[in-house]
């Protein structure tokens, strides 16, 4: 963005990586995972983990209790595909980080799990569609995509409710997997998510949240390699409206060597107490030679009373890396950008529109799933046409 | 025919310490066919009467009029007074990450015109006006204004000029920045757009370089906030020879 970018807030005070920096409570490697529910106290938002987001309204997915519904899945894919209901801890790829994982993994008691087979090519995309029908439920889903094989899975959180719900990836080596998780159910709802993925050698995944409707919603997104050369591309991409939170964890933990990841995470925020968090944990371990990661988070903020926090940690451990690097920036919606494209005859709602679908043109470009980008960019539309009415409303109230 | 008509135009700006009058009552009229360079030393406003003209929320007019052809300018939204056939070629063009400069123009074209322009000969007049502009065709993918040099800048402005064709150009210090070569090429793109004898131009600069390119019928010199003299290309060989010292010296009494 232009040198006009102004920032609004980072979890981080400074931006300083010398000497004097406050060390880290605790390492991100050292955070216990479990999948004993009382591992993990009743968050109370103090905890590290916690910190951003608004524990109070998430006590009934804390409860260590049997949900009140099963949310609807259903499945479809190109032929090849298997799709089996297997238990819960049948693969354990994934680990639960905190008490809402675990009482997800705990609850959903079985998984869907969705196999690629090996080299298996697929042409169309697979779909699972989650439903909430309205209570408390959880999900479990393993994605595994067999040696060689390519293929594209989209994951679409629909309806409404509170679901907590645990996602298990494995790319197999050399195979080259897609994962778009859509979070979209309605205004009222609320979505906590782990996702765990683990990259075979020479694999490549990519990796794509895309939240869109919901009150809270939150993802928590861990990767690891299963051997060397792995390519992790993680995308993700918010629009929270008023009253949204739209909160985004990721962790690449590299161990293994010559892997790489780039994390591109980028958010919109229009409308009172709309809120985005986006914390980007990168660990390269000492033994994860010739390593090569970047992070990036940028954010927009459409009008007042939204709020963006944005945090990049990352922790090295070995000298011997290719390249290791973060970004984060936040800015206000700039309105030089608007002159001038007015100043060229385009009506202000359409100059907005542009500008903001030029702010998130590169990472859409990057998704790769046309019916996805193409969906993404309808809902963007909509959430801006709102977003236009409010700042016309609010300019009204100024005017009278 | 096109008229652009100033009269009596107070400006201010909202500064730390109250509104700070920066225009002081400009007249001026701007028919089409003509050519009308403004110059004068740096802090005179001369820009400030660019970006009101065009609408800029940054300024607020305490007075005066500005009409094009009779319709009042000051009462239209900017991209109104784009669509009514003002244009502006920026001191300092912005950059919009993300949109390139092929979707930039087309919208802008479909705005200004009022429906989409036909496909096959648009592709042809953006390529035609961006290699008249010594700029390649492949600036058409790129992101406007975005790491182009400030060159390329101003060059991209004529290049919106020629293919939005309004009625009145302003040019605020398009010379700025640019070396020899580049101030011909944009001095020949704003000496074609002006050819077709129906445009006005208002061209702002500090210096009488760019007059050697583009021949003013009338050159005003603006001080402290208004026009203190007026006259033909002479008033321009003047200031070439003595600089803007016997003006500031009246100013400063």
């Amino acid at each position: 963005m232009s040198a006009a970018e102004t920032l609004v807030a980072t979890g981080n005070k400074a931006h300083s990586h010398g000497p004097g920096s406050p060390v880290p409570l605790q390492a991100r490697s050292e955070r216990p995972t479990s999948y004993d529910v009382a591992d993990f106290a009743v968050p109370n938002g103090r905890e590290e983990e916690w910190r951003f987001t608004p524990v109070k309204q998430l006590k009934a997915l804390f409860e260590d209790a049997a949900g009140t519904e099963t949310p609807k899945v259903d499945a479809s894919g190109p032929e090849g595909v298997v799709f089996e209901t297997v238990a819960a801890d049948s693969l354990k790829v994934g680990k639960p980080q905190d008490r809402s994982a675990a009482i997800a993994w705990t609850h959903a008691g079985e998984a869907l799990a969705v196999r690629i087979p090996v080299e298996a090519e697929l042409t169309e995309p697979v779909h699972v569609n989650v439903a909430s029908l309205g209570g408390r439920g959880f999900s479990h889903l393993i994605v595994e995509a067999g040696r060689h094989s390519r293929a594209i899975v989209i994951i679409d959180h629909t309806g409404a409710g509170e679901l907590s719900s645990n996602v298990e990836v494995v790319v197999g080596d050399g195979a080259e997997l897609r994962v778009v998780s859509i979070q979209q159910a309605d205004h009222e709802s609320i979505h906590l998510a782990q996702h765990d993925a683990l990259v075979g050698r020479d694999a490549k995944l990519h990796h794509v949240v895309v939240t869109l409707g919901g009150k809270i919603v939150r993802i928590g997104t861990n990767v690891r390699y299963a051997g060397p050369g792995g390519d992790a591309e993680l995308l993700g991409v918010y629009f929270a409206e008023g009253g949204q939170h739209h909160e985004n964890r990721l962790f690449v933990d590299h161990e293994a060597t010559n892997c790489k990841s780039n994390v591109l995470y980028k958010g919109a925020l229009a409308g009172d107490h709309a809120r985005s968090v986006w914390i980007g944990d990168v660990l390269i371990r000492a033994a994860a030679e010739g390593t090569n990661t970047f992070e990036l988070n940028r954010n927009l903020v459409l009008t007042d009373g939204a709020r963006a926090d944005s945090v990049p940690n990352l922790e090295i451990e070995t000298g011997e890396i290719e390249g290791a690097g973060h970004a984060s920036a936040t800015g206000r919606f700039d309105d030089e950008q608007l002159f001038y494209l007015q100043a060229r005859g385009i009506p202000e709602d359409a100059a907005r529109r542009l500008v903001v679908s030029g702010f998130f043109n590169d990472i859409i470009g990057k998704i790769g799933v046309p019916e996805v980008t193409e969906h993404l960019h309808d809902v963007i539309e909509e959430k801006l046409a709102r977003a236009a009415e409010l700042s016309a409303s609010a300019k009204a109230v100024v005017g009278q | 025919m096109a008229t652009l008509e100033i009269r009596d135009l107070h400006v201010s700006v909202d500064t730390e310490n109250g509104p700070k009058e920066i225009l002081r009552g400009v007249d001026l009229t701007i028919a089409a066919g003509q050519t009308h360079a403004i110059m004068g030393p740096n802090g005179s406003g001369k820009s400030t009467l660019a970006y009101s003209i065009a609408g800029h929320p940054k300024y607020n007019i305490t007075s005066g009029t500005v009409t094009l052809d009779g319709e009042d300018v000051l009462d239209m939204a900017v991209d109104e007074r784009a669509r009514a056939g003002l244009f502006l070629a920026m001191q300092y063009p912005v950059e919009v990450p993300g949109v390139s400069v092929a979707n930039f123009l087309r919208t802008a074209k479909t705005a200004i015109d009022g429906e989409a322009p036909k496909l096959r000969t648009w592709v042809k007049d953006v390529n035609k006006a961006l290699s008249d502009l010594d700029m390649d065709p492949s600036f058409g993918q790129r992101n406007v204004n975005e790491g182009f040099s400030g060159g390329e800048k101003k060059r991209h402005e004529i290049v919106q000029l020629e293919l939005l064709n309004p009625k009145i150009a302003i040019l605020d210090e398009t010379d700025s920045g640019l070396d020899i070569d580049a101030l011909k090429i944009v001095s020949e793109g704003v000496n074609r757009f002006a050819s077709q004898g129906d445009k006005g131009v208002l061209l702002i600069t500090h210096y009488t370089r760019i007059l050697r390119y583009i021949k003013p019928d009338f050159v005003h010199v603006f001080v402290d906030g208004r026009v203190a003299e007026e006259g033909g290309p002479e008033l321009a060989e003047e200031l070439e020879a003595n600089g803007y010292e016997r003006f500031l010296k009246a100013g400063a009494k």
